[in-house]
């Protein structure tokens, strides 16, 4: 996390006391933290201000806007759980993607009527870092579904593409701190234009009626903070990252057979590299790399802490047997070519003592 | 030197946390792991994730490293996806043993094999002998808790890598240890029944939902109807309570099942009586054994006599026939000499 976030949230917890729900002089004090926040977040989804809904996350983003929106809802089969389970939960229809990582134009087509109320397309996949062309499926969506409502769950893409212009088609965006340096349990729903949206949490006016519950505002000053740095440093942070991470990947391709890089790279984030290994087992592998000290993942782990198998490798067609020897190397603000060096070692070596003792 | 690394099955139980905390006193550099088995409805076992908790909890409080392996494409093909067909084709599987030698024994050896473990622990109540070079499993100290009938598979190359540290003491013993080191599983209840099925549900449901269920015709000896079962696929050979006969008849066991016509015969005791023990498979933990043996064909049940001749196991005197599918284990003393699969 950013340090001045850190520092920002701590004085916001010393220093304001104030509920900014309420109408005196430290309530004021509250308000106005949080209408700053506003601003900054607006601008980094390219929304008005008074269009930003604070929420505990990413997940509560997405709920609010697919649950909010409600009716007759479409969605990618590569979406994070919190938008699957949510599009699943209003029976939506979900539409596949190529062996790419990117959306079925014709599935789409064929999901999308006149009747359809929301499609949600996240811009950037959390597990492997594919970016949708979201103004081109904008463009679908709008002839075969002009009621439609579009929301994107940018919540992988925040520290990477300008939003203001990548998620310009959108019409709901959502947000998490935790993914650009900010804090954990914060987020936000930006809204373009006017989108009827029913509250998810009922009980409070705050956020205009539509998100009810008092503000998290020492979070929501953290967010705020990150948000500013972030962009004043995204540019060059994405080509400095994309160095580290193409010299990670072709490391990884030259000093290990049997490794397939995941989806194209020019179509994807600078910050995730995402591999399969014949032959392993991810389980195995992410064991050895943490006695390494490398913190890596495979797809994403259920309650108990087990890892599953990728449903978005499988929506891209890749065979379980290889999906069950992924790994997702993320890099970040505090990445260094120090790390990118431990880790051409570490992976390569792991691979190879698997390999050798048969984790088959 | 660096101290001996272990690899400890945690199942979030007080039998395997109190294993891991004495490796931890023996000096063993211990890492837990706790198994991801079942994705489905389950109220009992090793995989929800409330196990999965304690298990992680247990671990933090011995400061030892906790991982999870998701073996659950391994558990339903080796398992579940036999114990449904077993039952289907009218056997009495035992899924604890089919687990043991597929999952816990083999897939975990394997995955300890590839991460460069020599030993692996788990909490069984069993003891381990080894008499010049050669390694039996024998009964644990706790007679009432004993499970070296569902490890009596174990072969030499298992043996010499388990560490079975609570086999030698009571499990009242395991729980004062539990108590006095603060495990937070020290009156945690022990787990019962099979993992994978629901208490509420039980193996009506999870079978009926997986396969159909046949409606039987119970004869008797004479081929006169007698009554009718819900599910032949339920029926187990010498059953006698909950075939429901008119009138609860507790002198007439089942006899014999016809699967393919769903025909339960039912008949008194000595039409269940045979000589010889009808064995698919029978497999030598070292050399074969002639004479007199001790048998177990169900986890907690009779141990009776029998003589093994050329691989042949006869009763000492008739016994009830075990159902096809059961696990037939051969002891002499404490010690597993063998076993194998019982055919019809």
């Amino acid at each position: 996390m950013r340090a001045a976030a850190i520092d920002e949230m701590a004085r916001v917890m010393r220093e304001e006391h104030g509920n900014p729900s309420g109408s005196h002089r430290v309530a004021r004090a509250a308000n106005r933290i949080v209408d700053e926040a506003r601003e900054a977040i607006g601008e980094l989804l390219g929304v008005l201000p008074g269009d930003v809904i604070f929420t505990s996350g990413g997940t509560e983003a997405d709920n609010l806007a697919i649950g909010g929106v409600g009716g007759a809802v479409v969605c990618s089969a590569v979406e994070h759980p919190a938008v699957l389970a949510a599009a699943e939960h209003l029976g939506g229809r979900i539409v596949g993607v190529q062996t790419n990582g990117v959306v079925d134009e014709a599935g789409l087509v064929d999901a999308l009527d006149e009747h359809t109320s929301l499609v949600s397309l996240m811009l950037v996949n959390n597990e492997t870092g594919i970016i949708q062309p979201l103004a081109e499926l904008a463009a679908i969506i709008r002839k075969q579904a002009p009621k439609a409502r579009l929301h994107t769950d940018a919540v992988q893409a925040a520290a990477w593409l300008d939003l203001s212009v990548e998620a310009a088609a959108a019409d709901l965006i959502s947000i998490s701190g935790h993914k650009f340096g900010g804090p954990k349990g914060v987020g936000a729903l930006g809204i373009r234009g006017n989108v009827k949206l029913d509250a998810q949490s009922r009980g409070g006016s705050q956020e205009r009626d539509r998100r009810g519950g008092t503000h998290n505002v020492a979070g929501i000053a953290g967010l705020k903070v990150a948000a500013i740095e972030l962009m004043a440093e995204r540019e060059a942070e994405a080509v400095r990252i994309g160095r580290l991470r193409d010299r990670l990947l072709d490391g990884l391709l030259a000093a290990v057979p049997g490794c397939t890089e995941t989806g194209e790279r020019q179509l994807k984030t600078p910050n995730i590299a995402h591999v399969c290994f014949d032959d392993v087992e991810s389980e195995a592998l992410l064991f050895l790399l943490e006695r390494a000290d490398i913190m890596a993942t495979a797809a994403s782990s259920c309650a108990s802490g087990a890892i599953e198998p990728s449903h978005v490798l499988a929506a891209m067609g890749v065979p379980r047997s290889r999906a069950l020897g992924s790994l997702r190397l993320s890099l970040g603000r505090t990445s260094t070519d120090a790390d990118v060096d431990a880790a051409l070692v570490a992976v390569p070596a792991a691979i190879s003592q698997l390999r050798s003792r048969g984790s088959l | 030197m660096s101290a001996t690394e272990v690899l400890v099955a945690l199942s979030g139980g007080v039998d395997s946390s109190v294993a891991a905390a004495l490796l931890v006193q023996e000096g063993y550099k211990v890492t837990g792991v706790t198994l991801k088995l079942w994705g489905g409805e389950s109220d009992t076992g090793c995989c929800s994730v409330s196990d999965v908790d304690d298990a992680r909890r247990v671990a933090d409080s011995l400061d030892i490293e906790h991982h999870v392996f998701n073996f659950g494409d391994d558990f339903n093909e080796h398992v579940v996806d036999p114990f449904v067909e077993a039952y289907n084709t009218g056997r009495t599987p035992n899924p604890c043993i089919e687990c043991n030698r597929h999952i816990k024994f083999d897939r975990l050896l394997r995955r300890a094999d590839a991460l460069g473990f020599e030993l692996i622990a788990t909490g069984h109540h069993a003891r381990i002998t080894e008499t010049g070079g050669v390694y039996r499993m024998a009964r644990g100290a706790d007679a009432a808790k004993d499970q070296s009938y569902v490890l009596h598979m174990l072969g030499q190359n298992q043996l010499r890598r388990l560490l079975l540290p609570v086999g030698s003491m009571t499990k009242d013993r395991v729980r004062e240890i539990a108590n006095d080191i603060g495990l937070r599983v020290a009156n945690k209840p022990d787990s019962q029944d099979i993992c994978f099925i629901s208490r509420a549900g039980g193996k009506e449901v999870f079978l009926g939902d997986r396969i159909k269920l046949k409606p039987a015709t119970i004869v008797d000896q004479a081929g006169e109807t007698v009554g009718t079962a819900p599910a032949v696929q339920l029926v187990t050979i010498g059953q006698r309570k909950g075939i429901g006969l008119a009138g609860n008849d507790s002198r007439r066991y089942v006899t014999d099942i016809n699967h393919k016509d769903a025909i339960i015969t039912v008949g008194p005791r000595e039409d269940l009586l045979v000589d010889v023990v009808p064995l698919e498979t029978l497999e030598w933990s070292h050399e074969p054994v002639q004479g007199p043996v001790m048998v177990q064909f169900s986890a907690h049940g009779a141990v009776l006599p029998a003589t093994v001749t050329d691989g042949v196991v006869r009763w000492d005197e008739p016994q009830r026939k075990v159902a096809a599918g059961q696990s037939v284990v051969l002891f002499i003393g404490d010690e597993v000499v063998g076993g194998g699969i019982a055919g019809d």
